[in-house]
């Protein structure tokens, strides 16, 4: 027998039928329309005047891309380098690695931003703001990449290694032929995720006073004193550009698995 | 071929796997290593290749003294053939990517591809070529890699117990292309557990047991009158079931 609570149940042995997938997606959104009228009944939208800066939205959506991509592949390389540098015979390479990447780690963004920014970038009459910022953010982003990297080619094993250098390969071959694809096979699933964060931190970076979509957001809010407004388009901007990502992420895992 | 140990020894931590090996085998084509498991065979075998570095002691191989330089010993790996008892491919690789990259990033050949294809057809492998380790069986995944370390024409070949990682029915498989192999000019030094094969196609026959090399001498002989109480041991051991 099957009852009605038996059809909305998923099972990987007895999947629900696709109706209870709609159904079961239309009810929550009927419920959360509902709650968003609770929250929104009392209230004048004022989406006119935000309307009116959809082109400052645009510019600081622009903004955050432009930040996002640069420390994107500044963090790619320092990520790399410190990976390899705390693979390194030599120990000054290795230590100076493990302080940094534990530093960094063990760190908020907001305070290293706070404290490399005012403290350190100024002190040093560093001009621009903007690289500062896609500086800060790549040598934050870069201690997690390095890790990742630093697991990605220890997952390796022993073998590989051994056969690689049986064969005659040399160092370097070795690393390019056969454990940097095996490697970056391995870590991209975490890497993209690494990347998702990265965007999602950049917002960070209004606090710095740069007119990134974070800031513009809230710049329209307090010229409009229109929170919801204001902010809306906001997360819908980042999820523009992070869900993307995740679904590709989720694609890498899925090919990864057949493959192995 | 001749291969002689002068008092090689080999220490992992504080365990001596190798004391002051020394001895001498002259053979045509098979050349087996016996013995109990941590008996030392594997590390004989992979100071043979080159991979291990002896702490003490000097190797020479038909006439030749190994080196102790990194250097020379790539070049020396670079000119021989090893197949290991299992993982010895590469699995982002396919089968004919695994044969040609030493093809062609080591000695540079022009002809890889085609000398690919040859090895592959020679062990019947040419319906293969496209396909990765992993959907490979056992048996198939040994007989690339034997045809990897064969493609580059070595001066020899070293195996280290090539076929402990497969089921019966594979392990017969693997064998008997590594008795094909006798056809070859290439000599073949092998780690093996398969007595019954050791018998059958090995010319020398190194007994190798507590670090040490106790008996070496035609498999024949070992065989039917074992000198070294340990290897008598080893034998009725091993015939018993």
């Amino acid at each position: 027998m099957t009852s009605w609570a038996q059809l909305f149940r998923d099972d990987p042995r007895s999947p629900a039928p696709l109706g209870a997938k709609v159904a079961t997606v239309g009810v929550l959104l009927l419920i959360l329309s509902f709650l968003s009228w609770l929250v929104m009944a009392g209230t004048m939208p004022n989406t006119a005047a935000v309307w009116g800066y959809r082109q400052a939205f645009w510019q600081g959506w622009l903004m955050t891309l432009k930040l996002s991509a640069g420390a994107l592949v500044l963090s790619a390389i320092i990520g790399l380098s410190a990976a390899m540098a705390k693979r390194s015979k030599i120990l000054v390479l290795r230590y100076l690695a493990i302080f940094y990447i534990e530093t960094v780690r063990g760190l908020p963004l907001l305070v290293l931003l706070l404290t490399l920014y005012y403290g350190v970038f100024h002190a040093l009459g560093w001009e621009s703001r903007q690289g500062a910022a896609v500086l800060i953010l790549s040598l934050f982003a870069g201690a997690y990449i390095a890790e990742i990297i630093r697991a990605g080619v220890e997952s390796i094993g022993q073998s590989q290694w051994e056969s690689a250098r049986a064969i005659g390969l040399s160092n370097s071959q070795i690393y390019v032929y056969i454990i940097a694809p095996q490697a970056l096979k391995h870590s991209l699933p975490s890497l993209a995720g690494q990347f998702a964060s990265l965007i999602k931190d950049s917002s960070l970076l209004s606090i710095l006073g740069i007119a990134e979509f974070t800031f513009t957001a809230q710049q329209v809010n307090s010229a409009t004193f229109s929170t919801l407004e204001s902010f809306l388009p906001l997360g819908v901007g980042y999820l523009i550009l992070t869900v993307p990502l995740s679904l590709w992420t989720k694609h890498l895992e899925r090919t990864l698995r057949y493959e192995t | 071929m001749i291969v002689e140990c002068e008092s090689v020894s080999k220490t992992f931590g504080s365990q001596r796997v190798l004391r002051e090996v020394t001895f001498r085998a002259e053979f045509a084509h098979t050349l087996a290593l016996i013995g109990p498991s941590g008996g030392g065979k594997s590390t004989l075998l992979r100071i043979l290749a080159g991979l291990e570095d002896p702490e003490d002691g000097t190797i020479t191989i038909n006439g030749r003294r190994l080196s102790r330089v990194e250097k020379e010993l790539a070049l020396y790996r670079r000119k021989i053939g090893v197949v290991f008892q299992s993982y010895n491919l590469f699995p982002h690789l396919s089968a004919a990517e695994n044969i040609r990259l030493p093809l062609e990033k080591v000695h540079r050949l022009a002809d890889a591809k085609e000398r690919t294809d040859r090895v592959l057809e020679r062990f019947q492998l040419q319906d293969h070529g496209t396909k990765k380790p992993a959907q490979l069986s056992g048996g198939q995944r040994q007989r690339v890699a034997i045809a990897r370390a064969l493609a580059i024409d070595p001066e020899f070949l070293l195996m280290d117990e090539p076929t402990s990682a497969l089921d019966p029915e594979m392990t017969a498989e693997v064998l008997d292309v590594i008795a094909g192999l006798r056809e070859a000019r290439q000599p073949l030094i092998l780690v093996t557990h398969e007595m019954g094969f050791a018998r059958e196609t090995a010319d020398v026959v190194a007994f190798v047991a507590e670090g040490k090399v106790l008996e070496c001498g035609s498999a024949q002989e070992f065989f039917a009158s074992p000198q070294s109480p340990a290897a008598t041991k080893f034998l009725s051991r091993i015939l018993k079931y």
